[in-house]
């Protein structure tokens, strides 16, 4: 039986050679379908497709101005620096709903800090971190300890950060807003221009002397220079990409969230990776909330409100699926910036509003099917 | 030759429950000795036994003639024993490369500018892979884009690279086809040319018994013995497995039917 049947899959085998050989297939590979195998190429087209909409419909409307697209990039700054982290701790087949609440409670311990207990802000700051990777740390140890869905653990935390944002807020202060958190005192603080200077002041000045972009009735540029959270997007993105693809920890993250039992078995330290991941999607939100803070002076118990999903949301657009194991940083930057440019877009088209969360919706819808459809091709035979 | 593991009048209980009552095993290198039996024979129990999994109630286990516990499967694996258990530990999403070189990851650079060291690991994985006979076309493909076989040649394949000297193969072949099947034992045989012991667990004798050397036959946690091939047959080992005479009076019922 065994001679049989050596000789028959040596027929076989032969066939095969003729229908393609190793080589030939390697050369049909097209770049075109080596790029739609990336996580990140539903986002891209998503990307592109959202902005030809706007090229047509909201040309000259000053969307693509310095200031417009300034304005894209602010948002989707803000919430890029979220959806990296979810998206990393998405990877990682985890969830974290509580980053809303925290963006809200570091806000207000930077606030509370610096108006009613009198401390210098770096100080507060410095604070609201350590405490955001307390707040991660714990996040991630009750997962891996309990065995229980991050959804649920982190939907706890989510109402118990809010609570305690507001009641501690309101027993110190009597208040649920605090002003004034950036003042005479401390606007000149190294702390202020790290999180929300902007860069290239002169350069754009140059630029709104010779016309190139607006200029304000006060004679200073429409356009600052580029905004901090830019930057700090782009740093903590490249840095994440770079983690996810470069090194080890990397390939803890897809692994353990590929499947669990596996990468535990291999010998990756699944639990170390899921707590650090949760530290880090909080000291994201409090990166966010600093951010804001800042740049607004004054901190609010409201901030952050469904911060958490739409960062998930851009880690979806961004290519990450909802079960883990894939994904990618990168692909949440497009993510974010299709979220900031169809926001602000919106507004420059004078489309109403409140239809911002119906596109929401069926992005995320057509995200997934795509997500899912990427999947089974990254699997199938290429 | 001293075998590279032994299990000696090994008792292991859970309980009441007896699941495995004074068995003896060894393995030397560059052989391959199948271990058969039923569901509920004691397979299971068995290989936890000699991956670390378990510890025996009784007896002993030695590596290479000296005597050794294994508290953990980590131990059992830094005494080069490495078990491929049925979900192959595989990432389906993850890259050949990845998957082959996953927890053990080689880095280059210092400090944070310590990385995933991906040429050297392509490489590796793509000479590794040829070496057991599985000719890929991209190391960086998708382990989903495998066949089952192939995943099972490259759970071989990470193993022996990473320092193997026992490898306990689970059940390789019961979810695969026929041709698969066949890639798998060619991969096996691999293995034994490079000097490995390898444990096939199966209850197929079909495939056991063509690449098999030793034969040891598990029914209800006893060994009903090891035997080399050419001391007995194909139908002598299914017969012991199904039970012996049961098989006997069944066969003698149903006319017609040949083992």
């Amino acid at each position: 039986m065994s001679e049989a049947s050596a000789e028959s899959s040596k027929a076989i085998r032969i066939e095969k050679k003729g229908a393609g050989s190793d080589a030939s297939r390697l050369a049909k590979q097209s770049w075109f379908s080596h790029v739609m195998h990336r996580p990140e190429s539903g986002a891209v087209s998503g990307l592109v497709f959202v902005y030809v909409f706007f090229v047509l419909f909201a040309n000259g409307s000053g969307m693509f101005s310095a200031e417009g697209l300034m304005n894209i990039f602010k948002v989707s700054a803000e919430l890029g620096i979220l959806a990296v982290s979810v998206s990393l701790l998405m990877i990682a087949g985890e969830f974290d709903l509580s980053i809303g609440s925290m963006v809200a409670l570091a806000g207000l311990i930077i606030g509370v800090g610096v108006a009613k207990l009198g401390l210098s802000l770096p100080v507060a700051v410095m604070i609201a971190f350590v405490f955001s990777l307390l707040i991660g740390a714990f996040n991630g140890y009750l997962v891996v300890r309990t065995k229980l869905p991050s959804f649920i653990v982190s939907l706890a935390t989510m109402f118990i950060l809010r609570g305690v944002a507001v009641a501690a807020t309101r027993m110190l202060t009597g208040k649920t807003q605090i002003s004034y958190v950036v003042n005479e005192l401390n606007q000149n603080s190294w702390v202020v221009s790290l999180f929300s200077g902007h860069l290239f002041t002169g350069l754009f000045q140059t630029l709104a002397e010779h016309g190139v972009i607006d200029m304000r009735p006060d004679g200073l540029p429409a356009v600052q220079g580029i905004p901090m959270s830019i930057l700090w997007w782009l740093a903590i993105s490249a840095l994440a990409t770079w983690m996810l693809l470069r090194t080890r920890l990397g390939n803890w993250i897809f692994a353990t969230g590929g499947d669990l039992n596996a990468a535990r078995n291999m010998g990756v330290p699944v639990d170390k990776v899921r707590i650090l991941l949760f530290m880090f999607s909080a000291v994201s939100a409090t990166l966010f909330a600093t951010i804001q803070v800042l740049e607004s002076g004054s901190a609010d118990t409201l901030r952050g409100i469904q911060k958490e999903f739409e960062a998930i949301i851009a880690a979806v657009i961004g290519g990450s699926l909802l079960t883990g194991g894939y994904g990618s940083a990168i692909g949440s930057m497009f993510g974010a910036l299709i979220f900031g440019t169809v926001q602000i877009g919106m507004f420059y088209t004078g489309i109403d509003t409140d239809w911002f969360k119906v596109f929401l919706g069926v992005m995320v819808l057509l995200a997934v099917l795509f997500n899912d459809y990427i999947r089974k091709m990254a699997t199938s035979s290429r | 030759m001293v075998p590279v593991i032994e299990l000696a009048k090994v008792r292991k209980t859970f309980g009441s429950v007896i699941a495995l009552d004074g068995v003896s095993f060894d393995v030397y290198p560059g052989e391959v000795h199948c271990l058969l039996g039923d569901n509920g024979a004691g397979k299971s129990t068995l290989i936890k036994v000699l991956s670390g999994v378990h510890q025996p109630t009784q007896g002993t286990i030695r590596i290479d003639g000296q005597d050794v516990q294994f508290k953990s499967p980590r131990d059992a694996y830094k005494a080069g024993v490495a078990t491929v258990f049925q979900d192959l530990a595989m990432l389906p999403l993850m890259s050949i490369t990845r998957n082959f070189f996953l927890g053990r990851e080689p880095t280059k650079g210092r400090g944070i500018f310590r990385r995933f060291d991906a040429k050297f690991a392509d490489v590796v994985t793509r000479k590794e892979m040829v070496r057991i006979g599985i000719d890929i076309r991209d190391p960086g493909q998708a382990v989903g884009t495998l066949s089952g076989g192939e995943r099972q040649g490259l759970a071989i394949a990470r193993a022996t690279y990473f320092g193997a000297k026992v490898l306990i193969l689970d059940e390789p072949t019961s979810a695969l086809g026929v041709h698969q099947a066949s890639m798998v034992l060619k991969y096996i045989d691999q293995a034994r040319k490079n000097g490995i012991g390898v444990v096939f667990i199966t209850h197929n004798i079909n495939h056991a018994y063509p690449i098999g050397d030793r034969f040891t036959l598990l029914n209800r946690g006893t060994s009903h013995g090891t035997f080399k091939k050419a001391e007995i047959s194909r139908e002598e080992i299914l017969r012991v497995m199904a039970g012996g005479e049961d098989l006997d009076a069944l066969m003698e019922q149903l006319p017609g039917v040949e083992a």
